[in-house]
């Protein structure tokens, strides 16, 4: 399929309950770019993620997938679709080992078929978990557990990755080797959505980026566009 | 010292089926953090349906253990994913209390259908031994509660620890938000847990049933001996649900050989009690 747009969204709104999260936002990726969402903390950012996962349903608007509409699948739908998040807080399974987390990101038939292959993927990109392969997960330091959440997100041999707060209390150093990971999955053809606090870090690595707050987009473009000062005034409604 | 290592061959063969009586209620708090109050109660469900077949079909209460897993596998399996799902996830009261109404539920239901007399499932091997020299003679009927025991036990250890579903019901109960990324439908992952969990008490009631006899009001028994079990073996895992088994049955024999009989179910407890005030978190209990 010729398609190039990745993702697609229409005027979504998302609630929860009676909380009105995200308002009427619209957004598109193409094909293998690095988008970035940035904004403070409860500007609806996860959320955003959430909805295309398929956590959320989304009210009103909608969600398509290289022309396909998603809004409204389950979590394991749009997995089997070619979705793969990596949530907020890494959240890897603390007592299975290394290797069973990484199994349980192909739990889907299509995944596990081609587990193997898969598997030695994430260890040549991620060389520490396969040392590791038998440690349970929370034995494992901040830095080696956010490896272990974003290869266990690829194991379903996603297209798109959804990033959530990747960087989120991890040294530098780390974060930098974080980043050149995400560069080389990118280069290996996924199209990324990078959600993240830290304006610069995010901005640097994203060919486009929205802004975001209280659950609006109120300003995107490319980063040279998005110069920080422009963030700043958006990112505090000044 | 007479009869001493028979006493000690006694209590743990018995312990093997105080494990199986506790695996499943060890295995679905573990998994769902759900205290099965009806588990005694579904345990002698099975009994009486085994009783049913044999008495239907005239075949041994072992060969009814072909139909009861598969049917106990379904029983729990619906309990789970029709009833107490809907229940779980808030706090840990309501499906406690569901749990109990079901309790309530399946005696009365086995009170109405089988009558408050005492049965038992009979066979010829009730009562045959074989001996081991002069003074040690092993009950046929209670090696094979032991032998399946720990058939029952090695063979859910094997799912849960080596197949996709097994590692799938973990991580659903590790992280269910993340499970649920991964593609994992943990409502059916939670309920076929339910189902192996309620598989292991059929089995067990059909043993305790060919060991013992039973009423309908006999559940709430077992479910203390499961209980007791699991305290002392520590709550989710396996190996020590074994070791509690060994360790509760031994008191209790080796009490009653010591203090007389009226002493056996006091010493057990006294066992327990002191392992909750050494080791809360019971013998191989994670700390």
């Amino acid at each position: 399929m010729a398609e190039k747009r990745a993702l697609q969204m229409d005027s979504i709104n998302v609630y929860y309950d009676d909380f009105h999260a995200l308002w009427d936002i619209s957004l598109d990726v193409e094909r293998g770019e690095i988008v970035s969402i940035i904004g403070s903390n409860g500007s609806g950012k996860s959320t955003l993620l959430n909805a295309i996962a398929g956590q959320l349903s989304p009210r009103t608007g909608v969600i398509s997938y290289f022309g396909e509409t998603i809004s409204g699948l389950q979590p394991h739908e749009t997995v089997a679709k070619g979705i793969a998040l990596v949530p907020e807080g890494r959240r890897v399974f603390p007592r299975l080992t290394v290797f069973e987390n990484l199994l349980m990101g192909s739990y889907t038939p299509k995944a596990r078929q081609n587990r193997r292959q898969s598997l030695n993927k994430v260890y040549a990109l991620f060389p520490r978990l396969e040392e590791r392969s038998e440690q349970m997960a929370d034995t494992l330091s901040g830095g080696e557990q956010q490896m272990l959440a974003i290869g266990r997100a690829l194991m379903s041999e996603p297209q798109m990755l959804l990033c959530d707060e990747i960087s989120l209390g991890l040294a530098p150093i780390v974060i930098k080797g974080i980043y050149q990971n995400i560069r080389q999955i990118n280069e290996q053809g996924l199209t990324i959505i990078l959600v993240e606090q830290d304006i610069t870090r995010s901005l640097k690595a994203a060919n486009r980026a929205y802004v975001m707050l209280e659950g609006k987009v109120v300003l995107s473009g490319s980063p040279s566009e998005l110069t920080e000062e422009r963030v700043k005034e958006a990112y505090f409604g000044i | 010292m007479e009869g001493l290592l028979q006493d000690i061959v006694n209590g743990l063969l018995l312990g093997g089926l105080y494990a199986i009586v506790a695996i499943g209620l060890s295995t679905i708090f573990g998994i769902v953090r759900l205290v099965n109050l009806a588990h005694g109660d579904l345990m002698i469900l099975a009994a009486y349906l085994s009783l049913f077949m044999v008495a239907s079909l005239g075949i041994s209460p072992l060969l009814t253990l072909f139909a009861i897993i598969p049917v106990m596998f379904a029983v729990g399996y619906v309990l789970q994913r029709f009833l107490l799902n809907r229940v779980l996830g808030k706090e840990m009261e309501p499906p406690l209390l569901v749990a109990f109404g079901v309790s309530i539920i399946v005696q009365n239901f086995m009170l109405m259908a089988f009558t408050p007399d005492a049965r038992s499932l009979m066979s010829d091997l009730s009562l045959k031994t074989f001996s081991l020299g002069a003074n040690l003679s092993i009950p046929v009927l209670y090696l094979i509660n032991f032998c399946i025991a720990i058939a029952v036990i090695i063979g859910l250890h094997y799912f849960l620890q080596n197949t996709y579903m097994g590692r799938g019901i973990r991580a659903a109960s590790d992280d269910p938000y993340a499970a649920k990324l991964m593609g994992i439908n943990t409502q059916n992952t939670y309920a076929v847990a339910m189902g192996l969990a309620i598989m292991t008490a059929g089995v067990a009631g059909v043993l305790v049933g060919m060991t013992f006899t039973f009423y309908p009001h006999s559940g709430p028994q077992y479910l203390i001996i499961a209980f007791g079990v699991v305290v002392i073996g520590g709550l989710g895992s396996m190996k020590g649900t074994f070791v509690g088994g060994l360790i509760l049955a031994l008191a209790q024999i080796l009490g009653a050989r010591f203090f007389g009989p009226g002493y056996q179910l006091l010493c057990g407890y006294v066992v327990l009690l002191i392992v909750l005030a050494v080791r809360p978190q019971g013998i191989l209990g994670r700390g």
